[in-house]
């Protein structure tokens, strides 16, 4: 189907943006990479006034080793992230879960800041922010903001952001010598949404695990952790990790499966990615 | 600031172009009614079947997720600009060879699809090849043919290097 009728304003600065959404506040929405927007546009899921395209704005297609973190500009889009070497070295499960987000064409233009300011709980990018205790730096009317990934999804496509509120970059921890991480998903054909998800990491402590974060997707209303199997995973325990899991994740049944269904694949998930957590890196 | 309607300027297939475009017009739709360029298909207008591909700024995008507003100043190539230019002849020769179309409608997606695949060098394996093309939907062929098809000229290109 075609879009119902909005306007198209093409921000020059986030002051701009910010005000343009103060003008319009509930009628308007931010156009980045525009490829889940524009999906659900067509779709007539939402019908906008307007469309305040912020791919003009200069300075957020970076990504910058700062200290200890990566910083991800909200404007760096997939395939770019996908050829960059500072992803690669330094925030491996980035990488992983790149070639698993929809299809090289939609890589191309949909960019990192989308895909977590959307908040699809099937979707990839939010669960790896959440696996690595990632932090979102938001910018609104009252200058800048940090939010931990633990405390930004919300609810169903709901997050901390505000009605002027823009997410302007992701932070994640780099990764060391002793960081593991492990991601597998389950999907009808390469590139559509999970039907279950799971990105994770830890870190190498002796000859086990510590710190092992479990982000699960397309089970619920957000991207979800599974702390009781995170604890049973760190303490070695895979099969009681693993039957942990019924009391951290309570599927509904969807469009792509049935609730039992995705609490058995989360089972099959959480094996596999326990074995890639337990790899040493090379 | 804000507008319905934008006017605005891009290259489509090496010429420019000057139009007023609805701001909610896709690139698709933009480039098949207003400069009846009808090469490329509109299937499921959400990003799911690839038959809209084109090529904003050298790479292979959805034409039914990009708004014809949002191309103002790009370069924006067809399968008509491409085909013309003789980039892929031997791929679409190879298509034909193997009868890796029949209806036609997926193909200019393909065609597009495979050869930013095949620019990336190299000769790709066949689930590489399968994994490229998942975003892009054939109801006639199977894909069999249309994996062999790629899979043959690359190596084709490969041994032309040598």
């Amino acid at each position: 189907m075609k879009p119902a009728p909005f306007a198209y304003a093409k921000a020059r600065s986030l002051d701009e943006a910010i005000a343009l959404l103060g003008e319009h506040s509930d009628s308007a929405r931010l156009l980045a990479g525009g490829q889940s927007l524009l999906a659900t546009l067509n779709m007539r899921l939402s019908a906008p006034r307007l469309l305040i395209d912020i791919t003009g704005i200069a300075g957020l297609d970076r990504i910058a080793r700062k200290g200890g973190k990566i910083e991800i500009g909200a404007l760096v889009r997939h395939a770019q992230a996908e050829r960059d070497k500072e992803i690669a070295a330094h925030a491996p499960l980035i990488a992983l879960a790149l070639p698993h987000i929809a299809h090289p064409a939609i890589r191309n233009r949909g960019t990192l800041g989308g895909s977590i300011a959307f908040a699809d709980p099937a979707a990839e990018l939010p669960a790896c922010l959440l696996a690595l205790n990632g932090e979102v730096e938001i910018t609104g009317v009252k200058g800048r903001r940090t939010v931990k990934a633990d405390d930004f999804f919300k609810g169903l496509f709901e997050t901390a952001l505000g009605s002027q509120d823009i997410l302007t970059a992701i932070r994640l921890p780099a990764a060391t010598k002793d960081t593991r991480f492990g991601f597998a998903e389950f999907a009808r054909r390469h590139g559509d949404y999970a039907m279950v998800g799971l990105a994770a990491s830890g870190r190498a402590d002796g000859k086990g695990l510590a710190d092992v974060r479990l982000a699960f997707f397309g089970i619920g209303a957000t991207p979800l952790r599974a702390k009781k199997a995170e604890a049973a995973l760190a303490g070695g325990k895979l099969d009681a990790a693993i039957k942990a899991l019924s009391g951290d994740l309570a599927p509904p049944d969807d469009l792509q499966a049935t609730g039992a269904v995705k609490m058995h694949l989360a089972g099959v998930l959480l094996k596999r990615v326990a074995g890639q957590l337990s790899e040493q890196r090379s | 600031m804000s507008a319905q309607s934008c006017d605005i300027t891009l290259i489509v297939n090496d010429e420019t172009v000057r139009a007023t475009v609805e701001a909610r017009k896709s690139l698709v739709d933009f480039l098949r009614e207003d400069l009846a360029l009808t090469g490329s298909h509109v299937g499921c207008e959400h990003g799911v079947c690839g038959a809209c591909t084109v090529r904003v700024d050298g790479v292979i995008v959805r034409g039914c997720l990009t708004l014809a507003v949002q191309c103002n100043g790009a370069r924006v190539e067809t399968i008509e600009g491409v085909s013309d230019a003789g980039e892929i002849a031997d791929l679409q020769a190879a298509f034909e060879q193997r009868n890796a179309l029949q209806c036609g409608f997926c193909t200019p997606g393909m065609l597009l699809t495979a050869q930013e695949l095949l620019q990336s060098g190299g000769v790709p394996s066949r689930e590489k090849i399968r994994e490229h093309l998942s975003g892009n939907y054939c109801r006639c062929t199977g894909y069999q043919a249309i994996v062999d098809a790629i899979e043959a000229v690359a190596q084709a290109r490969a041994g032309g290097k040598r």
